[in-house]
């Protein structure tokens, strides 16, 4: 059966709407100070012992995301930052409405339901990317003026990919919450859920997956066994993004599974390669390119399936 | 008038299985106000999603403006108003900020939109709190917010769902007059509510729901005559001799009853005042006082149910 019109009529309107609803919701906006505020926190904390101790390093501006403290810069944006602002903008998107009983009146005007749930989609997305991008411009800003010295055009290449992959990586925070909010008609319920699955595979995940691994495949070579658990691990987004920000923002890093070597006293060694060697920037966005696609792919399969839902689901309250 | 804006034809909704709309049919003529009325439950507000395209038809069919509600939803949302059952509004804007969202979802351009946001404000009598936060509304103003906005559509069909629960006597007084003019403009206006006596003053035609069914519908003198058998009742006050037999012998009366010195309760099929009075008067008696009770659709109604859950427990 052929639907008559365009899915996405009405979509431009309903994106303006959200995004202006998102800048004038105090929730939002104080999560947007609030994380903007806690990473030039810890990104001017980490500046003075960046300058002491790696001087001589070619890729110093980079650290200012992965060596900052007392934590990483890319920690907090992976475990806690991103995930609340994102769950923070979509927990109540669909819900809400139902709530405020506004969409059956919304769903009366000559619009799709697709144009009003991509609308929103859109309209968190964009709202996550004018995020990460003033956040982003104020630690390259806390870096010239603490470092002194400017990035170089590989350094500026990098951050820019960071930028991009956490963008991504809020999109994908914010189709689960999205989903939530198409499931669960209360919000606080979308909101508990939400952070439910945040604990689950950011604190919960990292400590069961190698067990489960090692019980599901049993023993075998130690090298097969940490592929497993790594395979098993990788489930979760928040590794998935650990590790693309690993190999981006550190050329010295050749795979992902060199760190988990190294907790074992073990180098990994390619024929003809130099320890510690940079490698080019297109080589590092290789290697964790299956990583950006599992993230991406991640985020679409979220928000399929609250399209899904959303469809079928009745309008009336 | 065989000119319906809305025809609907063995319309069925099943939800697992069970079914909640049970092949109803009903036409709603241009121009027309038609009430859906029954109890909570009956498949109401079912039957009018449906027929905006906001529901899946589980069998039979429906014609808006002649165009199919499931098939082609755009076209029928784009001819039809709706102010559903508890109508919301975003608080943290204003009336016409929120009409303003409205408008640009139905794809005004910006000069018409803020001249029609402006009249239809001023048509609902909200147009000195046009840019106030809809937070602040009470509920009767929503509603009127709500209408404002089927105004603004320059709908066809307007589609009220329960347009007068929850209001206070003068709000709903001040709504059914909006919804009078509506019809003025030629709007055709299919309502529902299960609140009976303040929806028989405005509907031209009803259709009783009973459990996913239409029990009866027609206008309310002839759903009377249908049920009640009759259902106009004439008090008479008159001083005379043998009036009682005078007045059974008028034509459409069937029944007279007394009610007390020189009074009479008659029951009849139409309104027969005139005629009583002729008969008074040409038996020599001195007329008192003359009043006529119409038909209630309360009553109708009642009268109705008791009769069908009496049926029911029966078999």
């Amino acid at each position: 059966m052929r639907r008559e019109g365009s899915a996405l009529h009405g979509f431009g309107v309903v994106t303006l709407k959200e995004i202006a609803d998102h800048f004038t919701s105090i929730l939002v906006v104080v999560l947007v100070v609030l994380v903007t505020a806690v990473a030039v926190v810890v990104v001017s904390l980490g500046i003075t012992p960046i300058k002491e101790s790696t001087a001589e390093d070619p890729f110093l501006f980079l650290r200012l995301f992965t060596r900052s403290s007392p934590l990483a810069l890319s920690d907090l944006l992976a475990t806690l930052l991103v995930p609340l602002i994102a769950i923070g903008l979509g927990f109540d998107a669909v819900n809400g409405e139902h709530n405020r009983r506004t969409l059956s009146r919304i769903l009366s005007q000559p619009i799709y339901r697709d144009a009003l749930l991509f609308g929103k989609f859109m309209a968190g997305l964009f709202t996550l990317t004018v995020t990460f991008i003033v956040l982003w411009l104020l630690v390259i800003g806390l870096g010239l003026l603490g470092l002194g010295i400017p990035p170089n055009a590989e350094e500026m290449a990098r951050a820019l990919i960071l930028l991009v992959i956490t963008i991504f990586y809020g999109g994908f925070w914010f189709a689960l919450a999205l989903l939530f909010s198409i499931i669960f008609r209360s919000a606080a319920t979308a909101v508990f859920m939400s952070i439910g699955v945040w604990l689950l595979v950011t604190f919960l995940w990292p400590l069961f997956s190698p067990q489960l691994a090692n019980a599901l495949t049993g023993a075998g070579d130690i090298l097969g066994v940490l592929e497993t658990q790594q395979a098993f691990a990788r489930l979760s987004p928040v590794v998935l993004y650990n590790e693309i920000v690993a190999i981006v923002l550190d050329p010295s890093i050749r795979s992902t599974q060199q760190s988990m070597l190294a907790k074992m006293g073990l180098m990994l060694i390619e024929r003809g390669a130099i320890p510690d060697a940079p490698i080019p920037l297109l080589q590092s966005v290789l290697i964790v390119w299956p990583q950006i696609v599992g993230l991406v792919a991640g985020s679409i399969l979220m928000f399929v399936i609250g399209y899904v839902v959303f469809q079928r689901q009745e309008v009336r309250a | 008038m065989n000119d319906y804006v809305i025809e609907v034809h063995n319309l069925t909704k099943r939800y697992d299985g069970t079914a909640v709309v049970k092949g109803i049919s009903f036409s709603v003529a241009r121009g027309e106000i038609f009430g859906l009325l029954g109890p909570n439950g009956a498949g109401k507000t079912t039957t009018i999603l449906m027929l905006l395209g906001l529901s899946d038809i589980s069998a039979g069919q429906a014609r808006v403006l002649g165009h199919d509600p499931t098939r082609e939803p755009l076209q029928v949302k784009r001819q039809v108003g709706y102010l559903p059952d508890q109508v919301g509004f975003y608080d943290n804007l204003t009336a016409a900020e929120n009409l303003r969202y409205t408008a640009r979802l139905m794809g005004f351009d910006p000069e018409e939109r803020e001249q029609k946001i402006h009249t239809s404000l001023a048509h609902v009598g909200l147009a000195d709190v046009t840019d106030t936060r809809v937070a602040t509304f009470s509920r009767g103003m929503r509603q009127r917010l709500g209408l404002a906005e089927i105004l603004m559509k320059d709908a066809q069909i307007a589609i009220l769902d329960e347009p007068t629960s929850g209001l206070d006597p003068q709000a709903t007084h001040e709504l059914l007059n909006v919804i009078r003019d509506l019809k003025h403009r030629g709007v055709s206006v299919l309502l529902s509510s299960h609140l009976l006596e303040r929806v028989q003053s405005v509907c031209d035609r009803v259709a009783l729901f009973n459990q996913g069914n239409i029990a009866l519908i027609g206008t309310v003198p002839e759903l009377g005559r249908e049920v009640i058998g009759g259902g106009f009742r004439v008090e008479v006050e008159a001083e005379g001799q043998g009036l009682a037999e005078r007045l059974a012998a008028v034509p459409g009366v069937q029944k007279v009853e007394a009610a007390g010195t020189n009074r009479w309760r008659l029951t009849c099929d139409h309104d027969v005042r005139p005629e009583a009075a002729a008969a008074v008067v040409a038996a020599g008696g001195r007329l008192l006082r003359l009043s006529v009770e119409e038909p209630s659709l309360e009553a109708i109604y009642t009268r109705y149910f008791q009769t069908h859950e009496g049926e029911r427990h029966a078999t």
